[in-house]
């Protein structure tokens, strides 16, 4: 599988999109530690980053990559090889490109000025949500028809988890605000791998807000072992499925 | 070699395949053809398992295709239209095959990419190749890896007569080796002296497939072409797309 | 009437001559027996389990080191009443609990003059228990109790109708209360140590005049507590840690004509709570990441905070009307996204503390999941352009541009 990943990874990287990617996060990155006097404050513009930026990227990115190699894909099928391998491969390619750009440019910056817990929650969110939301946009992808319907779907997936997902449970929370909400937060949580990645970071910077409002059931959920061990969890869960799917679909697709 | 069976697909409204069933063996040169839209190119994407068949069965060797893909082992595709990696170049696209089939140097066909001249465009990215020389890419992939089993889609459209000749006298030889060819092809003269077999087909349907032997005993025509024409028109085939046929034909006669 | 009460005593004790006497495990109760006002009990090292052991004579008790006075978890170990008694150096542990009475290791019962000084109380229920006293300093004690439930702990420093008290330089921890006051005038609390109680660091009701300066409040349960009183002045303390769903750095309630000022508030669930609070001055504090730096409540009014410093806050205004009756003025706000063209240090547009989310919040606290989402970004901006919900009139109309010096 990796023989093809690198000609994959080859292609990416030739096309320059992911180096203007890197240098994006690392300039923004760099001049947010540089601005604010605290770290801290240079830490929550970089969540937003991670929350908005990296998934929009991740979906876009990945979605044009596949329909720009759909000739790549179209003759590898023709060769001894299996769908789900190529797919695979496509899927490696992308993800390691995308992580590498993350990680040099947000990663790198955050390792000199803020390598704290904090830290290393907002670097363990961002490679979780790369991974997703490119398993995400394979999914699209293959379902969707043509290359401007497969990038309006990754769009629209974007606005959906990124914005419209926390009115709806803005909605949800207060149509029932009169029944114990606790165990439907965390429900919620799980079911948006942004608002999941979210609370992580935020058990780590904002503490005393949310260890004290929300009490025992964050503080037993995210703040301990338990916690990293169900974001990490719900987040392979979110990894894996779309791009089972996707898999699944890509296996009877006719090319 | 190869036994289609009952193969049927839909797409949407139209019905590409209807009921196929053939059986080719080696050293036989197999030309399909028919009008546009007729269902040659799905009929060769069935066997190479890039468009699964909503029934019916296809089998290479005795093997059913819908499991291993180690089958496309045997086959040498040359499709319609070549599309490669944009940023890929000649000498890469070669190497990278080779590397994914796992092929060593000394087992690979190397007659076409030394007649058509590629080493002096091993340098170039895929994407500055003209119609013509991508075609020629394409045709010398075909016969790489010495397969078994070559399907040539539209081999000669886009090459120069001299390209065109080249490659007729290599799917000659590779006849003569005792392999299987099958060829889909709108115009009849580039073909004729290879072909031992036709079959036709129209709106998805197969009208017949015979030897030429067979034909030319039916018809009294030793010319494919006429031949063609006299056994549509007696099965009462109106199709203009035989005229048109003969007439490109004709007008390359005239040189 | 008090001095010539003292001066009394100090012509009794100058008539007998004052005598040290050591005293022995199993020997107490006689030893003090034969004590008279002026001597000094001097206890040897070694347990002394004898019950409850009242003194109402002017003496002084020291301890060796490792004498220790042990209420085998049944009595309350001293009663004081009286004049000029001083308790110095000694261990006590194990004082009874009773579900009737507050049971203290030391209990002070209409007492004048009195100094408990450098003793250590162990797992008591209530470690120094005063009623109806005046002139009591407890200094340099080291309180540490077993925390259990609110209701099988009782406080660490409990001072009940009194007047004229200091307490200083105590460490307390695990009580429900680390100090308590209920109807203490004119008293000081200054430089103790009050952390990991149950309840409050400091409960403080029905007490006016007092002051408390320089004392460290550190993860308590519920924080501070003042509520009830008038003319308090709180200066130069830190409020640290106090964690969970009714944690407050202070909790004001019903307090007026009080000065809060050069405190530190630091990563509190919130650091300061109004509640049915005016007239106060809040000036010239350090609110740094807090989860609420003010909480406001609408039935307060006439409270003016000046010259604060608020960084690192999740929230720093919320409150729950629309009323604004309260002045924010010379603040710093890390959140503030003016400019200053006009280069006087101070923020040419107003600073709006209280945003719409906070208020939501408040309304729905469930809606803490959706912190710094992107989508309660967007509606706190859409409601600062056009504001609707949120008080526009509470504002900081001179925010400082640069973190004051504090």
């Amino acid at each position: 599988m990796m023989k093809l990943s690198k000609y994959v990874l080859y292609d990416i990287v030739r096309s320059k999109i992911i180096l203007a990617y890197t240098l994006f996060l690392l300039i923004v990155s760099v001049s947010m530690f540089q601005m604010e006097e605290n770290s801290s404050k240079a830490m929550l513009s970089l969540l937003n980053i991670v929350l908005i930026v990296l998934p929009l990227v991740s979906l876009v990115f990945t979605t044009i990559h596949y329909y720009n190699s759909y000739e790549f894909i179209e003759l590898m099928s023709s060769q001894p090889m299996s769908r789900t391998r190529i797919l695979m491969s496509e899927y490696a390619g992308v993800s390691i490109s995308l992580l590498s750009a993350f990680l040099a440019g947000v990663g790198l910056p955050v390792m000199l000025f803020a390598a704290d817990a904090t830290g290393y929650a907002l670097l363990f969110t961002g490679i979780c949500l790369t991974l997703v939301f490119t398993s995400i946009a394979f999914l699209a992808s293959v379902i969707a028809r043509d290359k401007a319907r497969g990038i309006g779907l990754a769009l629209l997936l974007w606005f959906y988890f990124a914005l419209i997902y926390d009115g709806l449970v803005l909605l949800i929370l207060f149509s029932f605000s009169d029944y114990p909400l606790e165990k439907l937060t965390l429900l919620l949580s799980a079911l948006n791998p942004v608002d999941l990645g979210r609370i992580f970071i935020m058990l780590k910077m904002d503490v005393s807000t949310l260890m004290g409002y929300t009490g025992a059931l964050y503080k037993d959920f995210f703040g301990s072992n338990t916690g990293i061990l169900f974001t990490a969890g719900i987040m392979l869960v979110w990894i894996i499925v779309p791009f089972w799917l996707a898999v699944r679909k890509f296996k009877r697709k006719d090319l | 070699m190869i036994r289609i069976e009952n193969i049927s697909k839909r797409f949407r409204k139209l019905q590409v395949l209807d009921n196929i069933t053939a059986s080719f063996e080696k050293e036989q040169v197999v030309s399909l053809i028919g009008p546009n839209g007729s269902g040659k190119t799905t009929l060769i994407k069935c066997m190479l398992g890039m468009v699964k068949p909503d029934s019916g069965k296809i089998l290479v060797n005795g093997q059913l295709i819908n499991g291993h893909p180690s089958y496309r082992e045997q086959i040498g595709y040359m499709p319609q239209i070549g599309r490669y990696p944009d940023n890929m170049k000649v000498g890469q696209l070669f190497r990278m095959l080779q590397n994914i089939r796992n092929i060593p140097d000394e087992k690979t066909d190397r007659d076409l990419f030394q007649q058509f001249e590629l080493e002096k465009i091993a340098g170039k990215p895929m994407r500055t190749l003209s119609g013509g020389t991508r075609q020629k890419v394409s045709a010398t992939l075909a016969f790489f890896f010495n397969p078994a089993l070559l399907i040539l889609d539209e081999p000669t459209a886009g090459l120069d007569p001299l390209a065109s000749e080249i490659l007729k006298a290599k799917i000659l030889a590779e006849k003569k080796k005792g392999k299987l060819i099958l060829i889909t092809s709108h115009i009849l003269s580039d073909i004729d002296e290879l072909t031992t077999h036709i079959m036709y087909l129209q709106e998805g349907k197969m009208q017949f497939f015979k030897n030429m032997e067979t034909l030319q005993e039916e018809t009294g025509e030793l010319r494919l072409g006429k031949a063609i024409a006299r056994i549509m028109k007696g099965e009462k085939f109106t199709s203009e797309w035989i005229d048109k046929m003969l007439e490109v034909k004709d007008n390359e006669r005239i040189y | 009437m008090h001095s010539q009460l003292i001066i009394l005593l100090l012509a009794l004790s100058l008539a007998a001559p004052a005598r040290t006497i050591r005293v022995y495990p199993g020997a107490l109760k006689k030893t003090i027996a034969l004590s008279q006002n002026g001597d000094t009990l001097l206890f040897k090292p070694g347990v002394y389990k004898e019950g409850t052991v009242t003194i109402t004579k002017s003496i002084t008790l020291i301890g060796e080191p490792g004498a220790v006075l042990d209420g085998e978890n049944k009595y309350e170990i001293l009663i004081l009443s009286g004049y000029h008694i001083t308790i110095k150096n000694l261990q006590f542990q194990n004082a009874g609990y009773s579900a009737l009475n507050d049971f203290a290791a030391i209990k002070i019962i209409d007492a004048l003059s009195l100094l408990l000084e450098g003793n250590q109380i162990l797992n008591s229920y209530f470690a120094v228990h005063v009623s109806n006293s005046s002139y009591v300093t407890i200094r340099n004690n080291k309180i540490t109790g077993k925390p259990k439930t609110e209701q099988l702990t009782g406080n660490g420093i409990h001072l009940w109708k009194c007047n004229n008290a200091l307490i200083e330089s105590n460490h307390v921890q695990g009580h429900r209360d680390g100090i308590y006051f209920e109807f203490v005038t004119s008293s000081v609390i200054r430089n103790n140590l009050s952390e990991k109680n149950i309840r409050y660091g400091l409960h403080f009701m029905f007490s006016n005049n007092d002051q408390y300066r320089q004392n460290i409040f550190r993860n308590n349960g519920a924080g501070v507590a003042v509520m009830y009183s008038k003319k308090v002045t709180m200066v130069q303390n830190h409020f640290e840690l106090n964690w969970g769903p009714t944690a407050y750095g202070i909790l004001l309630k019903d307090i007026s004509d009080s000065y809060i000022g050069h405190n530190t508030f630091f990563k509190n669930t919130v650091a300061i709570h109004l509640e049915g609070t005016s007239r106060m001055n809040i000036e010239k504090n350090i609110f740094r990441s807090n989860g609420w730096a003010v909480k406001i409540q609408a039935s307060c009014e006439d409270n003016n905070f000046y010259h604060n410093n608020f960084t690192g806050n999740s929230f720093d205004v919320a409150t729950n009307g629309t009323m604004v009756l309260n002045k924010f003025d010379n603040n710093y706000w890390d959140k503030y996204e003016g400019y200053d063209i006009s280069k006087d240090g101070i923020g040419d547009v107003p600073y709006h503390p209280v945003s719409l989310y906070s208020m939501i919040v408040e309304e729905n606290p469930y809606t803490l999941m959706l912190f710094r989402s992107f989508t309660m970004q967007l509606l706190d901006k859409a409601e600062k352009a056009i504001p609707g919900i949120t008080p526009e009139n509470l504002a900081d109309n001179k925010p400082i541009m640069k973190p004051l010096k504090l």
